[in-house]
């Protein structure tokens, strides 16, 4: 009989923790998104908001490390009560980015994010995720009058001086081509982004999105693969962490698996990663980053 | 050739007191010319380029001419680089295809006229130097002392990341460029970095001088000052459409106004762009 050969996996070296992600509304969310790679709803508990006292004191052993730069996300980020104090306690120290649905941002929100951002010598960028060029393709995905709710919110952040930066995924069909990014940004224009600002991601086929359109399969795997040095180095896990509620994972992505949560400080989780995980695999091969 | 990506080559250039950095000279030849009489005329007691001379502007053995002649001491930015290993791209490191499109522009032409010789001398430039200046040491870098394209912007290099970049490179200055826009941040007394800005384009400002950047020691330990150099931006203008160079890179040049490769700006920078 032949042994089963040993499943092996390359590993993330921590190269340097210079992004640090926070997942500062747990999984709590308003909309019900069908690709949410982490389920997020307005019932999802699973991993809790983070309060004002626990974010201070993750920035204060992220300032002794020189963290570069700060994410918060969720759930949606605008749920958490202190949003605005947390991403000031973050402006203190580096450049912050909140990534959002951009739905509970009404026009005092956007004059606050406004004061904050001019208040800092450091980048204040607000994310905002849309799923389509219409309400047809954005809501699908994202729930019905969400797309009008979006635009709103996109408009408040413009009318108080803010350029924020659109995220749309694969989700909207032709989106990571050429044309359709040239649609996209033609779009943007057309609803007053006058200098759009456009990230494209890739799906994770994890959470909502695996019942969405469907799972990764079996030979979608970094098992047996030997990542050259660049090649690791190159992967968001070899510069970023992500704090929770629940402690420190390795990643953005990773927070619904129990063994890729590294300790309780960021101290502990300053180590390799093996890549065993199938949204490893689109990490590498997309080459995805959750950074703007 | 040595394989400079494996661990850049380190070279000490000695004590200073006043030294003029030069950052991205992009082929602005003329803009070289005038910022090496005015840093001259500033009794500067050094003069160092941080790499990318090419790119951008036109005829680019000019520039090499004009820095090879005047022996200024010098680096590999990720234009040398490509150039001399016959790379296909620049490796600017931008993300958005928008930027990488004018990128290429530049890229092919700047490979395509830079002579044979040029880019072998490219090849035997070191990727760091360190020096003191007052006592203090310095180190020279093209993007960051990490990554030869990293974007070190004023809005996204917090004074932690500074501490921890001067710990781990030994230094209590780092020099840099690569991103076009001149910037300085000081920790401490006489420690902190510097981004000497560029020569090569102007400064995102709607003015159309461009700059350099002038480090001393003083008493209270060091003092950066930010120098504006004006040229005959008319003449490159012209010589950059007679060879072919794209139109919105001669904007640019006449207004101050960033047109191409901007999309890499972050929030803050972006927010104070025309466009």
């Amino acid at each position: 009989m032949t042994p089963t050969p040993e499943r092996r996996f390359p590993e993330s070296p921590l190269v340097a923790l210079d992004t640090l992600w926070f997942q500062v509304a747990g999984t709590l969310c308003n909309l019900k998104c069908t690709h949410c790679f982490i389920s997020c709803s307005p019932t999802n508990d699973s991993h809790e908001m983070m309060d004002l006292p626990t974010v201070r004191r993750f920035l204060a052993e992220a300032e002794t490390l020189g963290v570069r730069e700060y994410y918060f996300t969720g759930g949606e980020p605008f749920m958490n009560r202190q949003i605005l104090e947390i991403l000031e306690a973050a402006l203190a120290l580096g450049p912050t980015s909140v990534l959002t649905n951009g739905v509970l941002i009404r026009p005092e929100v956007a004059n606050a994010l406004r004061r904050l951002a001019d208040a800092s010598p450091y980048s204040l960028d607000i994310r905002i995720s849309i799923d389509g060029w219409n309400a047809a393709g954005n809501d699908g995905v994202r729930g019905d009058g969400t797309f009008e709710r979006i635009l709103e919110g996109i408009r408040n952040l413009t009318d108080a001086g803010l350029n924020p930066v659109i995220t749309v995924t694969e989700a909207c069909a032709g989106a990571a081509t050429a044309e359709g990014r040239t649609r996209f940004l033609s779009f943007l224009r057309s609803i007053g982004l006058a200098r759009p600002r456009l990230k494209v991601m890739p799906l994770l086929r994890l959470g909502a999105e695996e019942r969405r359109s469907r799972a990764y399969e079996a030979c979608e795997s970094l098992v047996g693969r030997e990542l050259t040095p660049d090649e690791a180095e190159a992967l968001q896990c070899s510069s970023c962490r992500m704090v929770t509620s629940k402690g420190v994972y390795v990643c953005p992505i990773l927070i619904d698996s129990p063994d890729a949560r590294m300790g309780e400080r960021l101290s502990e989780t300053l180590r390799p990663f093996g890549l065993r995980h199938r949204a490893c695999y689109t990490c590498h091969v997309e080459g995805l980053t959750c950074r703007t | 050739m040595p394989d400079l990506k494996v661990g850049p080559v380190t070279v000490d250039h000695g004590s200073f007191r006043r030294v003029a950095f030069l950052g991205g000279i992009y082929s602005n030849y003329l803009a070289l010319g005038e910022a090496l009489k005015i840093a001259r005329g500033r009794g500067v007691d050094g003069i160092f380029a941080l790499g990318d001379f090419g790119a951008f502007g036109p005829h680019p053995d000019r520039t090499l001419e004009i820095l090879r002649e005047a022996a200024v001491p010098a680096i590999q930015g990720n234009y040398e680089e490509s150039l001399y290993s016959d790379a296909g791209d620049c490796h600017c490191g931008y993300t958005d295809p928008r930027d990488n499109h004018y990128a290429q522009i530049s890229y092919d032409y700047t490979r395509d006229k830079t002579s044979p010789g040029h880019k072998a001398w490219m090849g035997t430039l070191p990727g760091h130097i360190r020096l003191t200046i007052g006592g203090r040491k310095a180190l020279l870098c093209h993007g960051s002392p990490r990554k030869i394209n990293e974007f070190l912007w004023s809005s996204t290099t917090p004074e932690p990341f500074i501490r921890r970049l001067l710990r781990d490179h030994d230094a209590d200055l780092v020099v840099c460029t690569h991103t076009g826009i001149h910037w300085s941040r000081f920790v401490e007394r006489g420690r902190g970095i510097v981004n000497c800005g560029a020569l090569g384009r102007p400064a995102n400002d709607g003015r159309t001088h461009v700059w350099f950047t002038v480090v001393e020691a003083r008493d209270e330990g060091l003092a950066a000052e930010f120098v504006p150099v004006a040229y005959d931006h008319d003449r490159l203008g012209r010589e950059m459409l007679d060879e072919g160079l794209p139109p919105e890179f001669v904007e640019t040049i006449h207004t101050g106004d960033w047109t191409t490769c901007l999309e890499i700006l972050p929030g803050k920078e972006r927010g104070q762009s025309r466009f």
